[in-house]
C-alpha cells in the first residue's frame, strides 16, 4: 500500500462530468505533473482548483481539481479527484497521463479496501461500499445507501444488547452463585428473549435473501421445446433484438442473457436452447446446460405453444420445474388451440403471441406479483446485504435454535448460554465487533457483587 | 551460599513457587519479611468459588500444595452452582487462617532443598539483563541463577483510612521500600492498584438470632485428587447471612468524603469485582440492601469476617456502620477495615513463561502482576516455580493453554491483554469452560504434573487407573442395551422417563436429562468410583457440547501453531495500524493465536501479518 493508485470513478461515458480519483502517498505530486495551475503541493486540504491537465504542452482538458490530504480523506491517504468534462476519450487520457507520471492502476474496489485496512472505515461500511460499486440498479443503490447509515448495523446493535443484557446476568449467576438479591435468570426469561430473536432473525434473513434479489437481480430461465418462441419472448421483454430468432428448430444453442428493470428490480433473463431429444452432439450439449440452469434459477419461465399438443418433452420441462417459481407462458395464442394442460391444474399460466404486447404485459404483472416487487421496494432498509453477512445471521439463527432446544431438553442454563454466546459473537461478527470483555464490562456495570 | 532459585515472598504464589522449584530438585531459598505470615490469608477465609476453585483443583493436579493444605484446613465445604451445568461447578471452603499457614509452613519446613530466611529483599542484583540474585536490606547479596518475584502487595504499601495515610504491609507488617524503584529502574512500568479488606468482629459479641445460618454440603468435598477428608461434614462450622439496613446506607451517604476512596486520598485503581460497600452504596444507589456473610476466621481465635462490607471509612465511622447492622448493634471490632495500595508492575511485561522479558531468569508471580486471589496467586507461584527450574534444566517452559485450565486462561489475559484494575478469574473469561470443570482437572492437566516431576509415580499409577476405568465403564455402556420388555419400560416410567419404543444402549440411554448413572445401576452392575461414573456420566450427557467446544478450541490451537520469530521487526511490515504496531511490538505475541487477543489489533492487521510471515517466513 505504499504506491499511488489511480482510477476513473465514474461510470464510462454517462453523465457530464467523470472523475479521476488518486490516492497514495504521492498522489498530490503525480497530479502536480500533469496539471497547469496553482502549484498542487502547496494546496491547502479540502480545496477545489481550477486548471488544465496536460500531457507534455498539450492541454487534454479544463479541470477542477479537489485535495484532500491525509488523514481526511476516504482513504485516510492524501486523495486528488479530478473532475473532466466526461467524455470517454479524455478521461481515459487523463487516467494515462496520470499513470505515466507513477499512479499505478487501481484494482477493483482497491480504494475502499485501502479505506478499511487504513481503519477509516468498518466491515459493514466497506462492504456497502463495494455494493454501491457494484449495484446495478436503483433499489440496490438505495439499499447500499441506507447501511452506510447503519441502519443494519443499528439493528444488530439491538439484538446484540437484548443477548449481551441475559449473558451477563446469566454469568453473574455463575459466577457469585451465592449473591441472593441478584435475580436468577430463569428458562422462561431467555426463552421470551429467544423467541423475540428468533422471530427477528426470521424476517432479517428472509428478506436478506429479497435483498440479495435486489442487489443481484432476479436470475429467470426460459426454456421449452424448441421453436415454441422462447427467444421471441426473451426478445419482446428485453425489447431489443439480442437472440437469434428463426423458424428452425436448435437455432439457439448458446445461453443468451440479458437484463431488464422491473419496477426498478433488475431482472437477469437467460435463454436456453430448446429442450428435446437430439444426436447433435453440440445441440445436445446446450440441453443439457439449458436443463441444469433450472437448478440454479430464482425465476423459471416454461414455453409452451399453444398451436401444438402437449409433448412427452413438455411433459418433461413440467415436471422438472415443478417446485420452482415458475410462470408458465402459452405462447402463439393467436393459433389454433390444441394445447390442453388441463390435467396438470397449473398456477401462474399466462398466454401471449408475438405479435401483440399484451400478453408480455402479463407476463411482466405475473413477475411482479410473484416476488412482491412492489412489497419488496418499499420495505425498510433491514437488510444483510451480502452472502457473508446472510450466512452470519443465519449461523447466529441456528444457534439461538440449538439455545430453545436446549431449554425445551431441560439441559443446566450455563450450556444454554453457550449457544446463546455464539449467537452473540456471529451477529458481532456481521458489524466487525468482537470485543471479549463486552460482557464482562456490562456485568460489573450492572450488578453490584464483591466482598 | 548460592542457591539456584530464590522465591521473594512467602504468601500463596511464594509458597507454590519455592515448593515446585524445590520438589524438582533445585536448592531453593525462600526470602519473607516474617516467617509468621508465611500462607497468611490476610483477607477471606475462603478459597476456592466459581473458577477459583476450578484453578485449586487444576494446581492441585499439576503437583501443587494448595489443594491439600485447603484440605486440611477446612472448616467447612460447599460445591457451588449445583444447579447448573458441570462446567460451572465448583468448590468453595470456609479455611481455618491459623491452621492453613500452619500446615503450609511444616509442608514448606519439611522439603528437602528448601531453605527459608527471614530478611526484606530491596534490590536485585543484574547484569547484562540478566538476574544474578537479590540484595537485602542490610547490602548481603544473595547469589542465584533465578529468581521469582511474590512480593504481593508489599511493594510501597500503604494502608488507607479515612484521610490516613500509612506506610505498611497488611496487619501492620513491613513494606517493602525500594524494590519497586528498582524494578523501574530496570525498565518495568510500574502501575498503583488498591485493594481493601473489611472488618473482623468478636463473634461472642454477635446477636446470631437475627442472622440466617448459611451451612456446609451434607456430602464431603476435598479440592486435592488425594481424596483425603479432614473434616466430616458434621463437624463443618456455620457460616451467617445479614443484610445492610436503611441506617447503614444513610451512615456511609452522610460520611463519604470521609472514607480515603471518596475524599480522594486513594491513587491505585481497585478492582471492579470487589467493591467496597461505600462503592456498592453510591453505584448502585437503588438497592435497598446489600447482602453480607459473616464467616468464622478460625477455630483458634474470635474473629468473624464480615464478607461485602469492605470499606475505607475512619474508625470512628465503621463502628457506627458496623453497628447499624442487624445482630451487629453491640458488636465489637477487633480489627478495622481497610483499604491498601501497592505498586505492581504491567504483566504485558511477562511472557507466558512468566519470566520478565526485560531480565532473564527473572520471574513474578501473584499481586505483583496485578491478578488478586489467593488461589490467582497461587497458580502463578506454581508456574513461576515450575518455568524457573525447567529452564535450570535446560527444558521448554510448561505453558498451559486456553483451552487446557483456567490457569492457561490467567496467564494469557496477563501478559496479553494486561490489566487495569486488579484481575480475578472469572468462569466468563474462559472461552471453552465446559472443558476446563472441576470434575476433569486431573484429567487436563495430570500428564504435565507427571512430566515435569511433581507428581510421584504413585500417584500417577492412581490416575492412569482411573483413565482406564473411565474408558471401561464407557465401553461397558456402550456395548450394553436395554429392549423395550415391560418390566424395563415400568421401571423407565416411574423413574419418570419416557418409554422405550426400540433397544437402546446404557451409555444413550444416559444421555437423556433426567436419567442418572443411579438409574443405569437398574440394569447393571457397576463398581466404579464416583469420580469416573461422573465422568462418564458428563461426557454422555453433554457430547455434543464437548464436541463443539473442541471444535472451537481446535481453531484456536491452529491460530497457535502459526508462531511469531522471536526477532520480528513489526516497523518492517508494511500497511499496519499504527495502534497495532505499537502493541504487537509491546506485547511481542509469540503466536498468531495470541496477536488476536490484543486489544486494538485488528482482524486486518492480523491479515497482514500473517500475509507477512508467509512472505518472510
Amino acid at each position: 500500500m505504499n504506491d499511488t493508485i489511480a482510477a476513473i470513478s465514474t461510470a464510462l461515458g454517462v453523465g457530464a462530468i467523470s472523475i479521476v480519483r488518486l490516492s497514495g502517498k504521492d498522489a498530490i505530486e503525480i497530479a502536480n505533473k500533469c496539471f497547469k495551475g496553482k502549484d498542487l503541493t502547496t494546496a491547502e486540504s479540502h480545496t477545489i482548483n481550477y486548471g488544465h491537465i496536460i500531457d507534455q504542452d498539450e492541454i487534454i482538458d479544463e479541470v477542477l481539481v479537489s485535495i484532500m490530504r491525509s488523514p481526511k480523506s476516504y482513504t485516510t491517504e492524501d486523495v486528488v479527484e479530478i473532475n473532466c468534462h466526461g467524455g470517454i476519450i479524455s478521461t481515459k487520457r487523463i487516467l494515462e497521463t496520470l499513470l505515466l507520471h507513477g499512479a499505478r492502476l487501481a484494482e477493483p474496489g482497491e480504494f475502499t479496501k485501502r479505506a478499511f485496512l487504513n481503519g477509516r472505515i468498518d466491515l459493514v461500511k466497506s462492504e456497502a461500499v463495494m455494493d454501491i460499486i457494484e449495484s446495478k440498479s436503483e433499489e440496490a443503490n438505495k439499499l447500499a445507501l441506507s447501511q452506510l447509515t447503519g441502519t443494519t448495523s443499528k439493528m444488530i446493535k439491538r439484538f446484540r444488547k437484548k443477548l449481551k443484557q441475559l449473558l451477563a446476568s446469566i454469568e453473574v449467576n455463575i459466577d457469585y452463585p451465592e449473591y441472593l438479591d441478584i435475580e436468577v435468570v430463569t428458562k422462561e426469561q431467555i426463552s421470551i428473549v429467544i423467541s423475540e430473536m428468533k422471530k427477528d432473525l426470521e424476517t432479517v434473513i428472509k428478506e436478506s435473501k429479497n435483498s440479495v434479489i435486489i442487489k443481484e437481480g432476479i436470475k429467470t430461465v426460459i426454456v421449452g421445446r424448441p421453436n415454441v418462441g422462447k427467444s421471441s419472448i426473451l426478445n419482446k421483454l428485453l425489447e431489443q433484438e439480442k437472440a437469434i430468432v428463426t423458424d428452425i428448430a436448435g437455432t439457439t444453442r448458446d445461453i443468451v442473457e440479458g437484463e431488464i428493470y422491473l419496477d426498478g428490480i433488475l431482472l437477469n433473463i437467460i435463454d436456453t436452447a430448446g429442450i428435446r431429444s437430439t444426436d447433435d452432439i453440440v445441440e445436445q450439449m446446450g440441453v443439457e446446460k439449458s436443463l441444469s440452469m433450472i437448478d440454479d434459477a430464482d425465476l423459471v419461465i416454461v414455453v409452451l405453444n399453444n398451436n401444438e399438443e402437449l409433448s412427452k418433452e413438455d411433459e418433461n420441462i413440467l415436471n422438472k420445474t415443478n417446485g420452482k417459481p415458475r410462470i408458465i407462458v402459452i405462447n402463439k395464442n393467436d393459433l389454433n388451440k390444441k394445447l390442453d394442460i388441463s390435467k396438470y391444474n397449473l398456477k401462474n399460466v399466462v398466454e401471449t403471441n408475438t405479435n401483440t404486447v399484451e400478453g408480455i404485459k402479463d407476463l411482466k404483472q405475473k413477475i411482479i406479483e410473484l416476488f412482491e416487487l412492489e412489497t419488496l421496494k418499499s420495505k425498510d432498509s433491514n437488510y444483510l446485504t451480502n452472502a457473508r453477512q446472510i450466512s452470519l445471521a443465519k449461523q447466529a439463527y441456528k444457534s439461538i435454535i440449538e439455545a430453545e432446544k436446549g431449554i425445551n431438553n431441560d439441559l443446566p442454563i450455563d450450556m444454554i448460554e453457550i449457544d446463546l454466546k455464539e449467537a452473540f459473537d456471529f451477529l458481532g461478527e456481521i458489524i466487525g465487533e468482537t470485543y471479549s470483555e463486552e460482557i464482562l464490562d456490562h456485568l460489573f456495570a450492572n450488578f453490584c457483587v464483591g466482598k | 551460599m548460592k542457591y539456584e532459585i530464590i522465591v521473594v515472598g512467602g504468601g500463596h504464589a511464594g509458597c507454590e513457587a519455592a515448593l515446585a522449584a524445590a520438589r524438582k530438585g533445585h536448592t531453593t531459598l525462600l526470602i519473607t519479611s516474617n516467617i509468621n505470615n508465611i500462607a497468611d490469608m490476610p483477607c477471606n477465609p475462603s478459597i476456592g468459588g466459581p473458577a477459583k476453585g476450578i484453578v485449586v483443583r487444576e494446581i492441585d493436579a499439576l503437583g501443587g500444595e494448595m489443594g491439600r493444605n485447603a484440605d486440611k484446613a477446612a472448616l467447612q465445604t460447599k460445591m457451588l452452582n449445583t444447579k447448573k451445568g458441570p462446567a460451572v461447578q465448583a468448590l468453595r471452603f470456609q479455611a481455618d487462617k491459623i491452621t492453613y499457614p500452619k500446615e503450609m509452613l511444616k509442608t514448606l519446613n519439611s522439603t528437602v532443598n528448601l531453605t527459608i530466611k527471614e530478611a526484606m529483599v530491596e534490590k536485585l542484583v543484574v547484569k547484562d539483563q540478566k538476574v544474578e540474585g537479590v540484595e537485602l536490606e542490610d547490602g548481603t547479596i544473595i547469589e542465584a541463577d533465578s529468581v521469582i518475584l511474590t512480593t504481593g502487595t508489599y511493594l510501597k504499601a500503604v494502608v488507607l483510612t479515612g484521610s490516613t495515610r500509612k506506610p505498611s504491609g497488611p496487619h501492620g507488617e513491613r513494606e517493602s521500600k525500594f524494590l519497586s524503584d528498582n524494578l523501574r529502574s530496570l525498565g518495568f512500568s510500574i502501575k498503583r492498584l488498591k485493594t481493601g479488606t473489611p472488618q473482623r468482629i468478636d463473634k461472642n459479641t454477635i446477636n446470631y438470632s437475627k442472622t440466617s445460618e448459611e451451612k456446609g454440603d451434607s456430602i464431603p468435598h476435598t479440592f486435592s485428587f488425594d481424596n483425603i477428608v479432614y473434616r466430616e461434614p458434621k463437624d463443618q462450622i456455620s457460616c451467617h447471612l445479614i443484610y445492610t439496613t436503611p441506617k447503614t446506607h444513610e451512615i456511609i451517604k452522610e460520611h463519604l468524603n470521609e472514607s480515603s476512596m471518596y475524599g480522594g486520598y486513594v491513587e491505585g485503581v481497585g478492582p471492579r469485582y470487589c467493591p467496597s460497600i461505600e462503592d456498592k452504596v453510591v453505584r448502585f444507589s437503588d438497592k435497598e440492601r446489600h447482602q453480607l456473610f459473616l464467616e468464622p476466621e478460625s477455630l483458634f481465635y474470635d474473629d468473624i469476617y464480615i464478607q461485602g462490607f469492605s470499606t475505607s471509612m475512619p474508625n470512628e465511622i465503621q463502628d457506627l456502620m458496623v453497628h447499624s447492622l442487624p445482630g451487629l448493634e453491640h458488636a465489637k471490632i477487633l480489627k478495622y477495615g481497610y483499604a491498601i495500595e501497592y505498586d505492581a508492575i504491567d504483566s504485558k511485561q511477562l511472557k507466558r513463561s512468566l519470566e520478565t522479558k526485560l531480565i532473564e531468569n527473572l520471574y513474578t508471580a501473584g499481586q505483583i502482576n496485578g491478578t488478586s486471589g489467593y488461589e490467582e496467586a497461587a497458580a502463578q507461584g506454581l508456574i513461576a516455580g515450575i518455568n524457573a527450574a525447567l529452564k535450570l534444566e535446560g527444558k521448554e517452559p510448561l505453558i498451559l493453554k486456553r483451552n487446557e485450565s483456567y490457569i492457561g486462561v490467567l496467564i494469557d489475559d496477563l501478559v496479553t491483554k494486561g490489566v487495569k484494575d486488579p484481575y480475578r478469574l472469572l468462569t466468563s473469561r474462559a472461552e471453552y469452560r465446559l472443558l476446563l470443570r472441576n470434575d476433569n482437572a486431573d484429567l487436563r492437566l495430570r500428564d504435565y504434573g507427571y512430566q515435569v516431576g511433581l507428581i510421584s509415580d504413585q500417584q500417577y499409577q492412581v490416575f492412569k487407573k482411573k483413565i482406564e476405568d473411565i474408558k471401561e465403564l464407557t465401553n461397558l455402556l456402550q456395548t450394553t442395551r436395554i429392549t423395550p420388555k415391560k418390566e424395563v419400560n415400568e421401571y423407565i416410567e416411574q423413574i419418570p422417563s419416557t418409554p422405550l419404543k426400540d433397544g437402546i444402549s446404557l451409555y444413550d440411554f444416559l444421555k437423556r436429562p433426567e436419567i442418572s448413572i443411579e438409574n443405569i445401576k437398574h440394569f447393571i452392575d457397576i463398581e466404579y468410583t464416583l469420580e469416573e461414573e461422573e465422568q462418564v456420566e458428563v461426557n454422555a450427557k453433554y457430547e455434543g457440547y464437548i464436541r463443539k467446544a473442541n471444535k472451537e478450541a481446535e481453531k484456536m490451537l491452529a491460530l497457535e501453531e502459526k508462531k511469531i520469530p522471536d526477532n520480528i521487526d513489526y516497523e518492517l511490515i508494511p500497511n499496519l495500524a499504527s495502534e497495532a504496531r505499537q502493541k504487537l511490538a509491546e506485547i511481542k505475541p509469540t503466536t498468531i493465536g495470541q496477536a488476536t487477543r490484543i486489544s486494538g489489533v485488528n482482524p486486518a492487521d492480523i491479515s497482514i501479518l500473517m500475509v507477512y510471515l508467509k512472505r518472510n517466513g
